[in-house]
């Protein structure tokens, strides 16, 4: 569980923050600039609040009222920065077990359980000069996770990392999540690790927390043309893979209210609950039931609302059972076709859209 | 071969030489890290002021900073007068004086390398340090230290050459005594004042000569070796 109830400035930048959130994993998101790393520095006690309250656990980390300010040294927060920050001098190992040999931090991990979730046990005796940012990155966590951490800051982790790398290094935040219990922040300015890896979202622009509560339930009621700029906004979707068609290398994915979406490829075992994102900007409208069509997932349903966005677009909220899906079209085709709340339409999703990136375990939110 | 071998007296120059230097370098070398440290950590009212104070012997004449030495440190001089009578320590007219001087003098050229080194070191490593629970003497000692340490080296060894090779600012404070005072380059300075002491000169000469290459192939030597162990040269 974590509190934070902030005001405070970097320079002359202004932010002020409050979130409430589960254990679990937390995403801090926003675009560059919107106070990501100000808010994770006052959390991590880098920054002094001007006012405020900060609390992990129940425990009170920052408290300006009652005079609390635990210092960096003291709160127990496990960073793991976009640079990773290894210590040049020393060996992987040494990095690993920096907390306990010069921190006197207790063992509440041991380094051989730790080494093995990353997957690193080849790299202890190399200097981190010799590893790559995907190596470096997994070991800059570790050194984290053996700081007996009461929360994890994962700040923009991939960040600095290619696209291939990303994808090697995803799988062992999966398993971090689902194997240590720890409670994580996880800043990122990209909706695919969010949407993948976050049960809290909290949404952070200008300095200032817009929204903050579950994932699915704060994208689907975020405002898209100011929060996000448009091109991020998108419905997240879980549901259970039900069937598995070899031959055209497509994958069935039941939706809880019985829908059905076709994925290429197969994201997870048979049986598995996964998690599915849908760009609004991927998702078409049509009056009439197309036939004729490469595209693979139509569905029916029901405009609910209309939101103009900046410039051409708007985005067209529909209902499909009881799920509300998000359409990114112009406002022109809007207005050609006479869309208004009430009516009936289909939505064409493109298949390819959905790929692996996009697809990750489900967590059951609590 | 009797060329090679050293007279007493040469033997007593070179072996007083390594010794005050090596005193000089060993006492001025904790103040010089705490100085390079905090010229490049903190900024604090005469940050300049003391950058400059420090540099001073650099750019004074050397008889200038042997006259500042004897009038403080000297038997009358009030630091002098003081650490006499508190700890029965003597600067005045015998080989500790020489050490003093060598180390006010090559103080700067110890400073400045460690200064830069000490810069060199990203802060944020010393950030993630303390986060890890490690205090302030903790992260000096395992992290900014091990880090900066090539660039202390090359500073000491460049200072314990500046203070083998001092001459004016000592025979200014402490005089030419033989055997307390007289180090090779005073010496040297000697025998170029004696007629017929062109071989001793020589002589000195090349003795100077040769410490000082060693000097620097062991500064050359240690800098690639500690590199190499702090993994820069793979980056």
């Amino acid at each position: 569980m974590i509190e934070v109830d902030i005001k405070g400035r970097a320079g002359s930048f202004a932010v002020q923050a409050q979130f409430t959130a589960p254990p679990g994993v937390t995403s801090l998101f926003g675009v560059s600039g919107a106070g990501k790393s100000t808010v994770t520095r006052m959390i991590a006690g880098l920054l002094r609040p001007d006012e405020g309250r900060i609390a992990v656990d129940g425990e009170v980390l920052f408290d300006n009222v009652k005079g609390i300010d635990v210092s960096v040294r003291h709160r127990r927060i496990g960073h793991v920065f976009q640079d990773s920050r290894l210590f040049p001098h020393l060996s992987v190992k040494a990095n690993l077990t920096f907390a306990r040999w010069a921190g006197g931090r207790s063992e509440d991990r041991s380094l051989t359980e730790v080494v093995e979730l990353l997957g690193i046990g080849h790299l202890l005796n190399r200097k981190p000069g010799k590893l790559s940012g995907g190596e470096r990155q997994r070991v800059a966590i570790g050194r984290a996770l053996l700081s007996a951490p009461r929360l994890l800051i994962m700040d923009e982790p991939l960040a600095s990392l290619d696209q291939a790398r990303k994808a090697d290094i995803l799988p062992y935040l999966d398993r971090l999540r689902s194997e240590t219990g720890l409670p994580i922040l996880y800043v990122s300015h990209a909706m695919e690790e969010v949407a993948r890896l976050s049960q809290t979202l909290v949404i952070l622009s200008a300095g200032k927390t817009l929204a903050s509560g579950p994932v699915s339930s704060v994208l689907a009621s975020l405002d898209p043309g100011t929060d996000l700029g448009g091109e991020e906004t998108g419905t997240l979707l879980e549901g259970v893979v039900t069937h598995r068609d070899e031959q055209w290398d497509l994958s069935d994915v039941a939706l809880d209210e019985g829908l059905v979406i076709q994925v290429p490829g197969l994201p997870a075992s048979l049986g598995n609950r996964i998690r599915l994102r849908i760009p609004a900007r991927d998702v078409s409208i049509s009056l009439a039931k197309p036939s004729g069509i490469s595209v693979r997932n139509i569905l029916k349903a029901e405009v609910d609302a209309l939101r103009p966005l900046d410039g051409a677009y708007l985005e067209a909220v529909c209902k499909v059972g009881a799920q509300m899906l998000r359409s990114r079209i112009t406002r022109a085709s809007a207005f050609e076709l006479g869309l208004k709340p009430g009516q009936t339409v289909f939505l064409l999703i493109k298949s390819v859209t959905i790929d692996q990136g996009r697809v990750g375990p489900a967590v059951r939110e609590s | 071969m009797a060329f090679f071998e050293l007279h007493p007296q040469e033997w007593e120059a070179l072996s007083l030489s390594l010794k005050v230097a090596a005193s000089a370098l060993a006492g001025s070398l904790p103040v010089a890290v705490l100085a390079g440290y905090g010229l490049a950590r903190w900024r604090f009212p005469g940050h300049g002021l003391l950058n400059a104070l420090i540099h001073m012997p650099l750019v004074m004449p050397p008889v200038v900073t042997g006259y500042v030495l004897l009038i403080l440190f000297g038997p009358v001089g009030p630091v002098g007068k003081f650490l006499e009578q508190t700890f029965g320590l003597s600067f005045a007219f015998n080989w500790t004086g020489a050490a003093l001087a060598a180390g006010v003098m090559a103080f700067p050229l110890l400073v400045h390398p460690i200064r830069l080194a000490f810069e060199a070191v990203d802060p944020k490593l010393e950030e993630a340090s303390t986060s890890l629970g490690a205090s302030g003497l903790v992260t000096f000692a395992v992290v900014t230290f091990p880090l900066a340490l090539p660039g202390v080296l090359g500073g000491a060894v460049l200072a314990f050459a500046k203070a083998m090779g001092e001459f004016g600012a000592t025979i200014t404070f402490v005089s030419n005594i033989p055997g307390e005072t007289r180090t090779l380059a005073l010496a040297l300075y000697t025998a170029t004042q004696t007629p017929s002491g062109d071989v001793i000169a020589f002589r000195l000469t090349f003795i100077a000569a040769a410490v000082a290459l060693c000097a620097l192939l062991l500064s050359e030597f240690l800098a690639r070796h500690l590199r190499r162990r702090i993994g820069a040269a793979d980056d």
